[in-house]
């Protein structure tokens, strides 16, 4: 039965977790991102789940880790505080390759900074948070619906791809009320089981690069460490060949499905003279402002990236091919603006509205920026 | 098994990961001994136990071990392992973990594990050291002792563990050491079958950096000297906190009943699901 | 057509509520767009609140008031706040036992801003008894003077947001609103 509901972005993230699957959560409260945490701590009993409170951030991605090994669908939530704590344990899943999702509600920063203001100063901690090599993949919604779509796809990926998922959403979309359709015949990725512990390898170097997981106590008696490690999973930790040959692989199962991973959408950017790209909560204030500065006349188009990581580079060179500027709009002071500026900076002139402070930009804002960039 | 073993425990182990990276002497090796005996003295299924540890000399072991183990990081063995246990209840979850693990970067999971009551095994192997990044002071280390980062010497006031752990809300706490190997085993196995929080540190020689810098050079000397220093818990209720400094006080620091944290999170979702289940429902496609 | 409505007041009055339903009302069961948003401050409790609904028969783009026409005050401190974000012609609507309209008489005068009284919390009081259903009852007074939605989608997510068992209360308190 499809279901229509108003509900807060928060709201929605934890019922499409729960339609994705998702059945233990583990978190520790933190301010704009409570109310994913809140619903699941009542919904997830009701489907036979389970809700965890932890003792800190650090804890609550550790959990999930072992939720997940122990083959439970399994996320949680927080903001920029917190998601700076769960760095280690993050890249922990990326080298032992668990799939598990992770929220972060973001808010005005560094450090405590505005706890109850948006923000999008998270979007290369997302990136580049935890130390060494690895893809992630990040998904950033603009609505409330996304946010529900996003968490669905989030923990499909998580699972086709055995990696951590991110979905970096923000105060805005985390607080605001919308309407929600969940529909019924959603496409679940369940997660696949090896077929047999025989000659069974957790971290074999297949070509796809994504091997089946196995669950611990369905007696394939695997070894999991986040030290290097052969096929097996075992220590091997001073053979050059055996790193390298992990986090390649690693790596490469994200960047070689860019095809299928990278979402984004584009308007009116063939013969545009201007593209805006946006992603997140301000792609509300952009579409707007193009809407009225192409009534003025103006040859403008937008792009919205729902898919920060892995950057879908090719995609944004080839839309932005026409155009003579780019205006990159970010609730920070410019981080995927430089991710951009390199791929288009070729045939255009890249410009950025930085906007801090815990407001959304406004259109009329981004319509001034266009008026004064001109075009061509 | 084909052939006669050479070690009954053999059959526990990865064959194919030995030898092991362990030094001579080390009491790490007496330590799997004991939990062996002490898991078949409490008739537990092998198959059924999942092993969790941090990082350090100790938490090597659940490597070496032929059953599922997750070998993660520094501190936080007892964060992933209260997820593993709370997503397959059915599990038997032992954790290994070394005094700078536990009680260092681990403090607070360590303190909130034993509050929650939840049902884990904990092996704290306490070596007085960090062995695995070259000898330097942990947070056990004995006032006066030398370590590379306390080349005159500490002049702090180490945690008492068991007891710690115990204060913090564990249903089963005890220490022993190396050399009271009876003792051990009965704790391991009193602490596997105890469904809340067990733990059970276990004061053990690190003769490559504690004896080589605290002037015990052999495995031997260290073992005297620790058995020496050993006093016994209804011992040392009697005497003066004075005379206490430096011994280690071996026996049971808790062992009673109080419910469980994965058994009333289950009951929660039974009672609210009807009987539904979460274990291994990432699998299923019909959730 | 879009349209932006702000309600103002303090922490505890349900101005949250009021909104979430007037969203609901518009987006469940009127069929059109609604994105209701709010502004938090640090406080658990008290406190300046507001709490702001956009509805437009078309697909929402930019979530936020960029021009009030509806402008709610159920506070003094939100009239004196806020009346000056209420474009040209707008609406206003306030309580007058918590307000006083005079304060800001000149600002009403010189905009040409339409002013409508709804003594939400005397008639939530006296004639429903429960001081606690005023903002329902305001919910009635915005439906009429404003017809930003319809009084049968109001009904229903009244319905659909209050608490099992003053279902009854609160329609009481919504009709009363709106036959002001």
């Amino acid at each position: 039965m499809t279901e229509e509901l108003f509900i807060q972005g928060n709201e929605a993230c934890a019922k499409g977790a729960l339609k994705a699957g998702c059945r233990l959560f583990a978190g520790y409260p933190i301010t704009p991102s409570t109310e994913v945490a809140e619903t699941l701590a009542k919904e997830l009993p009701k489907v036979g789940g389970s809700f965890i409170q932890m003792e800190d951030e650090i804890a609550s991605a550790g959990a999930i880790i072992g939720s997940s090994w122990g083959g439970t669908k399994s996320m949680t939530a927080t903001s920029g505080p917190g998601f700076s704590l769960m760095q280690e344990n993050i890249g922990y899943a990326f080298i032992t390759e668990t799939p598990i999702v992770i929220v972060d509600v973001q808010r005005g920063s560094p450090s405590t900074g505005q706890p109850t203001m948006a923000a999008q100063g998270d979007i290369m901690q997302a990136r580049w948070g935890s130390h060494g090599d690895y893809e992630p993949i990040v998904l950033s919604p603009s609505s409330v619906q996304e946010y529900f779509d996003f968490t669905v796809r989030a923990f499909n990926l998580a699972e086709k791809y055995r990696t951590p998922v991110f979905v970096m959403s923000d105060e805005v979309v985390g607080h605001m009320r919308e309407k929600v359709i969940i529909r019924d015949d959603l496409e679940i990725i369940p997660r696949v089981k090896p077929e047999s512990s025989e000659n069974y390898l957790p971290f074999r170097n297949v070509k796809n690069g994504t091997n089946p997981m196995p669950a611990f106590g369905q007696g394939f008696d695997i070894h999991v460490t986040g030290l290097t490690h052969d096929e097996r999973g075992y220590p091997d930790t001073d053979d050059p060949k055996t790193h390298e040959t992990l986090v390649k692989r690693i790596c490469d199962k994200i960047l070689n499905n860019k095809d299928d991973i990278c979402d984004i959408v584009a308007e009116d950017t063939e013969n545009a003279d201007i593209v805006v790209i946006s992603y997140g909560a301000p792609v509300r204030s952009m579409i707007t402002a193009v809407k009225n500065a192409q009534a003025e006349g103006k040859k403008v188009g937008y792009i919205k990236i729902n898919t920060p990581w892995p950057f879908p580079d090719e995609q944004i060179y080839e839309l932005t091919k026409s155009a003579s500027d780019v205006i990159v709009i970010e609730m920070n002071l410019g981080q995927l603006y430089y991710e951009i500026d390199r791929v288009v900076k070729c045939h255009a002139n890249t410009h950025l509205i930085d906007k801090i402070g815990g407001l959304l930009p406004t259109p009329n804002e981004i319509l001034a920026k266009i008026e004064d960039v001109g075009g061509n | 098994m084909e052939q006669e073993s050479p070690n009954k425990f053999l059959p526990y182990m990865r064959k194919d990961r030995l030898p092991h990276i362990f030094c001579t002497g080390c009491g790490n090796g007496t330590i799997i001994s004991a939990f062996l005996k002490g898991m078949q003295k409490a008739e537990m299924d092998f198959e059924n136990i999942a092993m969790v540890s941090g990082i350090g000399c100790s938490s090597r072991i659940p490597g070496y071990m032929e059953c599922d183990s997750l070998h993660t990081t520094h501190g936080r063995a007892l964060s992933f392992a209260t997820g593993l246990k709370v997503s397959n209840p059915d599990l038997d979850v032992v954790v290994f973990s070394g005094d700078g693990d536990a009680a260092s970067i681990g403090g607070n999971h360590l303190i909130h594990a034993a509050r929650k009551n939840i049902d884990l095994t904990v092996i704290c192997i306490n070596n007085n050291i960090y062995g695995m990044t070259g000898g330097q002071i942990s947070p056990t280390s004995p006032k006066g002792s030398i370590g590379t980062t306390a080349p005159y010497g500490t002049d702090d006031y180490p945690f008492k563990l068991a007891e710690l752990v115990a204060a913090a809300g564990a249903t089963y706490s005890a220490r022993w050491t190396t050399v009271q190997i009876d003792n051990l085993v009965g704790s391991i196995k009193k602490a596997l079958k105890n469904p809340g929080f067990s733990f059970v540190e276990v004061a053990s020689q690190c003769p490559t950096y504690f004896g080589r810098k605290n002037k015990l050079r052999t495995p031997t000397a260290m073992a005297v000297t620790m058995k020496m220093n050993t006093v016994f818990k209804s011992e040392a209720d009697r005497m003066r906190e004075k005379d206490l400094e430096g011994k280690i006080i071996v026996g049971e620091f808790a062992d009673k009943q109080r419910p469980d944290y994965t058994d009333n999170i289950q009951k929660l979702s039974e009672a609210k699901s009807g009987g539904k289940t979460l274990r291994y429902s990432a699998y299923m496609d019909d959730i | 057509m879009r349209r932006e409505i702000r309600i103002g007041g303090f922490g505890g009055q349900g101005i949250l509520m009021a909104g979430v339903i007037i969203g609901k009302a518009a987006s469940l069961f009127d069929n059109n767009e609604a994105v209701q948003t709010q502004s938090y401050g640090p406080e658990a409790r008290g406190g300046a609140s507001k709490c702001e609904v956009v509805i437009s028969d078309h697909e929402i783009d930019y979530p936020k008031v960029q021009n009030l026409d509806i402008f709610v005050a159920m506070s003094n401190e939100a009239l004196i706040k806020y009346i000056g974000d209420l474009r040209d012609n707008g609406t206003l609507i306030v309580d007058p036992g918590t307000t006083d309209i005079e304060d800001v008489r000149d600002h009403i005068e010189a905009h040409n801003i339409t002013v409508f009284e709804a003594p939400a919390g005397k008639i939530a009081a006296e004639d429903i008894g429960l001081l606690i259903v005023a903002n329902i009852v305001m919910v009635g007074a915005i439906t009429k003077f404003t017809e930003i939605i319809t009084p049968d989608a109001a009904k229903e997510a009244i319905l659909d947001s209050v608490p099992p068992g003053t279902e009854d209360k609160n329609i009481a308190a919504f009709e009363a609103g709106y036959s002001l």
